[in-house]
């Protein structure tokens, strides 16, 4: 059974046995607006709460994605490489950024439920 | 004052005396004094006249300078070393680098506006592509030097900035060696290590190298690839139209310089550099990229292309500080090559390399060479060199017993003879190829471009056509906050084009450039006097590169000091992303001071902030007035507070055109300040460069200015000593012409302007963040959100519909986020500045129309603009209004002429998602 938690930064994490797959919201793509290039970064590398783990881009932005927990990313999702606007059109689903292996699930703990999520956004 | 002499200030000032005065009284002022002292605090004012010459008239002044410059003696030279003589196509320097057309141009950021020149940088990253094999070029770079040195960071930042050696396979020129080791200390890199292995980030290969022979790269660039390590290319781009590819040789980046390519030397600038990377470098790459995308009706459509890579959104993170390229050079250069075209080109690279063959041959010299012959004469180099002297030939003493020899376009059989006979050698009589690997064949610029255009007629027109397309000062007011789009004055642009200041070569021997030095030392002296400075170093070639300058000066000095700890550099959120990219390049780390709702700094934050890194201070970073465009009156104090934790104040002269002649940042506090000739003092922006960023500083970082290897220092931050020499004198004109009074009327015209635009305007648009007593600077922002609320027209909107009124559109979303910045300058006459305001009235009352429901959100003039004279024209008309309404919004009123954008708007996502930066080859088209 997966649950899902979002972020102040507006990014969403998916844990599933011990596996996170993180993407940013809805809310987040619309805000940035159409999206032309997404960085992702090597598989295998750790990152830590905060370290910026992707960068996406918009014509006239570029935004750090943070990962929103410690641990290692186990994969990337290699299809945003040629079609960035995949984030747009499917944030939540095709769309995902990374999957990565959890250091430590209790940091799961400080992050919001979907309804805490709306509720921020207004 | 004579009336003769009054003139030059007349002209320069757009509104007249009668204009003033209803200027005043729409502001409802009895006196431009009055409105002075309402805008400017009076505890910044200064509180004396200028002290510079009286203002001479144009004939004068030319006369006057010309007197100068004749002090320059212009031998033919050889002296090469990235430098060389050229024959400018006349058909050129008429239509390209003397029309105000192409040289009052913006950089091309409004897209619909700027097709021509657009075009034009198109074609030299397809030229420079062409000549490199690399599939990524970009609008050129500011000099062969920092070109390098921007290669090398690529390099750097490939490798996360993890690997810091770099090797290089053969001697670079000695200045591009500076510049780079300049660039590489803060960074902690190793510039000439000489093993390749796992630190290893890049491997130079000189191509050729200073002395003009081909190594023979191939095991290195093989190791360099075991490594990992990226290889770089600095090639001279003639000799490519004869030799291999570099890419096919191995390179991952080339770049070098299209001095060569039609651009005078100019005593050492401005020119291009080129760039061009492999796709897997393509988004670490520095600098403008032209990309091709679409338009709203599927035309083709040019645009600035990734602008995420670059300093205004990237900040302390971007790729490199660089703003400005080097546009009307990169242009100049890609004329010449669609001029002479490919065989053209080779058969000029054939002579010059013939020339050099014959020499070589001559002297025995057996070695791969392009163009340059160094020759052994062991005791006797400046005795032969000072005998080429006596025949008007300038050869390049490398030591005691060596000589260089460098051949060009323009040398000559008889120069060929006497230059032999220097040597006590006959020139061969038969040139041959002295060139490495396989010859290139006919293979390359295929494109149609660079073979339709060969009789004078049909060049002509084609350098009209683009002219055509584009909007530039010769058209329009280009009314961009923060660019100081003003005047450049024909008297100040005739200098330029002098053989005397054109065609002297940076290293002639220091007493030919007796003219040079009298009016750098003339021009340094004066902009002392304006910004308030003990010291001036006209190095820098753009405003970013002086504020680079401005910032290592900063940290030699703490280094000096002992004090290597201090490395923080404050920077307000409000600043421009130059500010935080040039800290980071100068090894400091940014932290950022907040500022207030009103848009100054919070002095509380800052004196935090100052105190919180008290040891480790090493500047703080501020534009004055703000990029607010605000006199923020506790600037003394910031100043203070920063200089009480031994830190140095560094000012951000973007904003100078509001101080001249009232206030001077030396005497606010500040430690160093850039000023851009290119705003401020009349050097045109030629499409998006050259620019030129003089740094002035007290007396204390006097010893910290950029040297250079020429006069036997270090530490430049560009190729050549007075970075672009040649368009100097245009500033020395503009001050000498208006003399203290007449900048300091430029000034309060410039303030006059804002506020009168703000007062006409505000009844309608917000006037975000205005002073004290309600007054703004030389700039306005005027608050467009207002048509988002009310009908949803963006501020993207505006902008494209202000081209249906004929106007380039005012800065965008800068420094806020959907409003627009208004900088009329004082060279704007009052009714252009009438038919800019009537224009964006215009606009509020066709966003009226959309949000009454009169037009639909999605079908109404301003998200359909601009409106191309084809889709006005076209049989079918369906939108519900009317076709007039679409091009001529304002009847027939329009004074200025219409100007019809070539392009609906141009697709920028499309354009981004599938980057497409050079036109493919013929083939790559017929398959």
């Amino acid at each position: 059974m997966a649950t899902t938690y979002f972020t102040e930064d507006h990014e969403w994490i998916r844990v599933e046995g011990g596996i996170a797959t993180v993407g940013i919201t809805d809310y987040a793509q619309e805000q940035l607006g159409d999206l032309v290039f997404v960085e992702l970064p090597e598989s295998g590398k750790t990152v830590s709460k905060g370290d910026p783990a992707v960068v996406v881009e918009s014509v006239k932005a570029a935004s750090d994605v943070y990962a929103p927990v410690d641990g290692e990313i186990t994969a990337v999702n290699d299809a945003l490489s040629s079609d960035p606007s995949l984030v747009n059109s499917s944030p939540t689903g095709d769309g995902w950024l990374w999957k990565m292996k959890l250091a430590d699930e209790a940091q799961l703990e400080g992050l919001m439920d979907e309804a805490g999520y709306n509720a921020m956004i207004g | 004052m004579t009336d003769r002499q009054a003139i030059f200030a007349d002209r320069h000032i757009g509104p007249g005396p009668a204009d003033m005065r209803a200027m005043l009284a729409a502001l409802g002022v009895p006196s431009l004094e009055t409105l002075i002292s309402q805008a400017v605090p009076q505890s910044i004012r200064l509180d004396r006249p200028l002290d510079l010459p009286a203002p001479a008239g144009e004939a004068e002044a030319l006369a006057e300078l010309a007197e100068k410059m004749n002090r320059n003696k212009v031998l033919k030279s050889f002296i090469g070393a990235g430098y060389h003589g050229v024959h400018v196509p006349p058909v050129i320097q008429r239509n390209l680098f003397e029309n105000p057309a192409w040289y009052t141009a913006y950089t091309p950021y409004q897209s619909e506006i700027s097709q021509g020149r657009l075009e034009m940088l198109f074609n030299f990253q397809t030229l420079v592509s062409e000549l490199t094999g690399l599939p990524v070029a970009s609008a050129s770079l500011l000099d062969e030097a920092t070109a390098v040195a921007e290669a090398v960071g690529i390099a750097w930042r490939h490798h996360r900035s993890k690997r810091n050696d770099i090797v290089l396979a053969g001697e670079l020129h000695a200045q591009t060696l500076d510049v780079v080791k300049t660039r590489a200390e803060p960074l902690g890199m190793n510039i000439g290590v000489d093993e390749i292995g796992a630190e290893t980030a890049a491997v130079i290969v000189p191509w050729p190298d200073t002395h003009g022979v081909y190594g023979n790269p191939k095991d290195i660039i093989a190791k360099a690839k075991d490594a990992g390590a990226i290889v770089i290319f600095v090639a001279d781009p003639l000799a490519l139209t004869l030799t291999e590819a570099p890419a096919s040789l191995g390179a991952d980046i080339a770049v070098g310089s299209m001095q060569r390519y039609g651009v005078p030397m100019g005593y050492g600038g401005p020119h291009a550099a080129y760039c061009a990377v492999s796709d897997a470098l393509m988004r670490l790459m520095p600098g403008r990229l032209v990309g091709q995308s679409t338009d709203a009706h599927g035309r083709p459509g040019y645009r600035l292309a990734l602008q995420t890579r670059e300093q205004h959104i990237r900040r302390d993170k971007a790729t490199s500080n660089i703003c400005t390229a080097q546009a009307l050079l990169a242009n100049m250069a890609t004329a010449y090559a669609i001029w002479h075209g490919p065989e053209g080109l080779q058969a000029i690279a054939r002579r010059v390399n013939g020339l050099a063959s014959r020499l070589a041959a001559g002297l025995g010299i057996d070695a791969p060479l392009f163009d340059t012959v160094t020759v052994s004469v062991p005791g006797k180099a400046k005795t032969i060199a000072a005998k080429a002297q006596e025949a008007g030939l300038l050869l390049r003493v490398i030591d005691e017993d060596r000589i260089g020899v460098t051949f060009d376009e323009t040398s000559t059989e008889a120069d060929l003879q006497t230059i032999a006979g220097l040597f006590g050698v006959a020139a061969a009589a038969e040139a041959k190829s002295t060139l490495p690997g396989k010859p290139r064949g006919k293979t390359f610029m295929t494109q149609p471009v660079f073979h339709e255009n060969r009789s004078e007629t049909e060049m002509m027109r084609f350098l009209r056509r683009l002219a055509d397309k584009d909007l530039a000062l010769d058209r329009a007011m280009i009314p961009l906050g923060s660019c100081t789009m003003k005047l450049n004055a024909a008297a100040e642009m005739m200098p330029v084009s002098w053989p005397q200041v054109a065609d002297l070569h940076p290293f002639a021997p220091a007493s030919h450039s007796a003219g040079y030095t009298a009016m750098t030392d003339e021009l340094e002296g004066w902009l002392a006097e304006i910004t308030g400075f003990d010291a001036v170093s006209l190095q820098p070639n753009a405003g970013s590169q002086g504020e680079y300058a401005g910032l290592l000066a900063i940290r030699r000095f703490h280094l000096e000091r002992g004090d290597a700890n201090r490395t923080v550099c404050l920077i307000p959120s409000s600043a421009h992303g130059t500010n935080p990219a040039s800290a980071a390049m100068a090894g400091m780390d940014v932290v950022v001071v907040k500022c207030t709702d009103d848009g100054d700094i919070d002095v509380e934050d800052l004196k935090a902030k100052a105190a919180q890194f008290s040891d480790r201070l090493a500047a703080l970073m501020i534009t004055y007035p703000s990029t607010h465009g605000v006199f923020e009156e506790a600037v003394r104090d910031i100043c203070k507070a920063v200089h009480e934790h031994d830190g140095q104040v560094y000012l951000d002269g973007a904003n100078l055109n509001a101080l001249v002649g009232l206030a001077r940042p030396g005497d606010l506090g500040a430690d160093v300040c850039h000023m851009n000739l290119h705003k401020t003092f009349c050097i045109p922006h030629g499409g998006g460069g050259p620019g030129v960023g003089p740094i002035g500083v007290k007396a204390h970082l006097a010893p910290f200015l950029p040297g250079h290897v020429d006069i036997g220092s270090a530490h430049a931050v560009a190729a050549a000593p007075f970075g672009s020499a040649s368009i100097l004198p245009i500033t020395w004109m503009y001050i000498r012409m208006m003399g203290g009074a007449g900048l300091k009327r430029a000034t309060e015209t410039a303030i006059l302007s804002a506020n009168y635009v703000a007062e006409r305007l505000k009844a309608h648009y917000p006037v975000l963040y205005k002073g004290r007593n309600g007054r703004v600077a030389h700039e306005c922002i005027l608050d467009t959100r207002v048509l988002k609320d009310s009908a949803g027209i963006g501020v993207e909107d505006i902008a494209k519909r202000l081209i249906d009124y004929g106007f380039h559109a005012p800065t965008m979303s800068w420094p806020v986020a959907g409003t627009l910045m208004v900088e009329p300058t004082e060279s704007e006459p009052k009714r252009e500045l009438d038919r800019f305001c009537a224009a964006m009235i215009g606009i509020a009352e066709e966003a009226a129309k959309v949000a009454d429901a009169t037009w639909p959100k999605d079908d109404n003039p301003l998200v359909n603009a601009p409106h191309t004279a084809m889709e006005t024209m076209a049989d079918a008309w369906t939108h519900p209004y009317s076709r007039q309404v679409a091009a001529f919004p304002q009847g027939d009123g329009n004074f200025a002429g219409k100007y019809w954008p070539p392009v609906s708007r141009v697709d920028n996502v499309g354009g981004d998602r599938n980057l497409v930066c050079a036109c493919p080859p013929v083939e790559a088209l017929a398959s």
